[in-house]
């Protein structure tokens, strides 16, 4: 009999100085939301499979007369299946119940939250908005992720409630595999490039669509001499990422309010290094050669363009397509799928670049010991085996 | 500064048709109103264990007394008293379901509005 591992409290995550705070009972419904995701996933998700494979498989073969060819098939017929249905009830259930709880412990003190982001950001040149800037077709279609407002929805003046539970329910989903600031994307590229390209000081740093600055943070601790620009459409979310940033102590980074889609103010090559991290899934058709292009004209020769995603979907079995695409459909993630059957190369080539010099790496970030505790020596294997695995792709811009 | 009804904003939706995966809408909206009594279920077990950390830390008792606490004859017939009702409480629908197949002729209200309208 294996012993039933204790998950990780939401509580040990970092409480920077706008993190919103929580009572007894918001930790105790922060808590069952994580433990409920796990257990939607570890014991109830594996019978999605086999009920794919017991049922809806032969049924489909039989109807076919052949196997399935693309996970769109596999959909449809699984949409018929009982057990797909109740895993998905519970689990699009759970997406929403995690925002009416972050909400509502947001709302209650979002007074004060406000008062504090306004404190830290008062007079600060490193937090630049512009009301020129619109919601681009891509980020206002739906709310992405189920997120009520999305990243850029005010409720009144200088509002950061999006924000704010964004930032707190991260842990929820992820089950503290991002770190106590949920920066483990960030992380991960510092400690990638540390690792890879030791002697590696770029100067100027863009990261683009940084939401809450999660990941740009890390980054700017990783090169504490460089520039970082972080820019986003969402104004909740860039006032509350300075604000974040800032009681962290991290002054290099200047948020700024801007649609990649259109970078004229930013010169052409100056920029050694422009990152995304999560980011492609939420563009379109349209957007991401549109934004490729902005980076191919920004990047500095001999620069690096990196972009943290899920792996492509190309080579993968039709049933792991499949369950990988529940969040394009039920999760408010309509780019989802279509992105990751891009063929990137090609679009790459399309936008400018060599793609002769792209590469793609898996990139993992350390499990927080603050969060998991000192792994036992005697304890077999990865951290749980459910290390926080990216796929990475990029390149090196000619330096010619 | 915040003119805004926070009870409806905490809960509102998000932009885009929500699918409903289960056979028809209503069970699965009450399976979502079962998901959120089961967390508060949790949450106020959570108390529960925090009140007992707090009685144990100020020495008032020990968690142990707690589960080895054996109730006098009087309270264990309170209690199977109590749980009879709030099983029956949570029940009703059931027992209604049941009462309803065994009751032969009943009438719908419709039914019963055209007996009651006839000239």
């Amino acid at each position: 009999m294996s012993k039933i591992k204790p998950l990780p409290s939401w509580d040990v995550l970092t409480k920077h100085d706008v993190f919103p705070e929580a009572n007894h009972d918001e930790v105790a419904r922060l808590n069952f939301l994580t433990h409920l995701n796990v257990h939607l996933s570890s014991s109830i998700l594996p019978g999605v499979k086999t009920a794919y494979e017991k049922k809806v498989e032969p049924t489909l073969v039989n109807k076919l007369g052949r196997k399935p060819n693309t996970r769109h098939e596999v959909r449809e017929a699984m949409l018929e299946n009982s057990y797909f249905q109740m895993w998905s009830a519970l689990r699009r259930n759970t997406m929403e119940m995690r925002q009416q709880v972050g909400r509502a412990q947001v709302l209650r003190q979002i007074e004060d939250l406000v008062e504090k982001v306004e404190a830290l950001n008062k007079g600060a040149k490193t937090l630049v908005l512009d009301d020129s800037v619109k919601i681009p077709t891509n980020v206002g279609i739906v709310d992405i992720h189920c997120q009520p407002g999305c990243y850029y929805t005010e409720y009144f003046e200088n509002d950061v409630t999006v924000a704010a539970s964004y930032d707190l329910g991260l842990f929820v989903t992820t089950a503290g595999l991002l770190g106590t600031l949920s920066d483990g994307g960030g992380q991960a590229v510092g400690q990638w490039l540390k690792a890879n390209k030791p002697h590696y000081t770029p100067k100027r740093i863009l990261d683009i669509g940084c939401t809450i600055g999660h990941n740009a943070v890390p980054l700017a601790q990783a090169f504490p001499d460089a520039e970082v620009i972080a820019i986003d459409v969402a104004r909740p979310s860039l006032r509350y990422a300075h604000a974040r940033a800032k009681s962290l102590g991290v002054d290099n980074i200047t948020f700024m309010q801007a649609d990649a889609e259109n970078l004229s103010h930013f010169e052409n090559e100056s920029f050694d290094l422009i990152t995304t991290a999560m980011f492609w899934h939420e563009s379109s058709n349209i957007s991401m050669p549109n934004i490729l292009k902005n980076i191919n004209r920004l990047l500095k020769k001999g620069g690096l363009t990196l972009h943290l995603e899920q792996p492509q979907y190309d080579g993968m079995g039709v049933y792991e397509q499949f369950i990988r695409d529940w969040d394009t459909y039920f999760n408010n993630e309509p780019f989802w799928g279509p992105m990751h059957d891009k063929d990137l190369k090609a679009l790459f080539d399309e936008c400018g670049f060599n793609s002769n010099d792209m590469f793609e790496v898996g990139v993992v970030s350390s499990v927080d010991e603050k969060i998991f505790g000192k792994r036992e020596t005697d304890e077999p294997g990865e951290d749980y085996g459910r290390a926080p695995v990216w796929n990475a792709f990029g390149l090196w811009k000619e330096n010619k | 500064m915040t003119d805004i009804n926070k009870l409806n904003l905490a809960g509102t939706k998000a932009k885009g048709k929500r699918p409903y995966f289960l056979a028809d809408k209503q069970t699965e909206q009450v399976m979502s109103v079962t998901m959120a009594l089961a967390m508060e279920l949790s949450v106020a077990r959570e108390r529960m264990a925090s009140i007992e950390c707090l009685l144990e830390n100020k020495g008032i008792l020990q968690r142990s007394e707690i589960d080895d606490f054996q109730p006098c004859a009087k309270e264990v017939k309170r209690r199977s008293v109590a749980t009879q009702e709030y099983l029956a409480r949570i029940l009703r629908i059931i027992q209604q379901d049941s009462e309803e197949q065994a009751a032969e002729d009943e009438l719908s209200v419709e039914e019963a509005q055209r007996e009651l309208t006839k000239y």
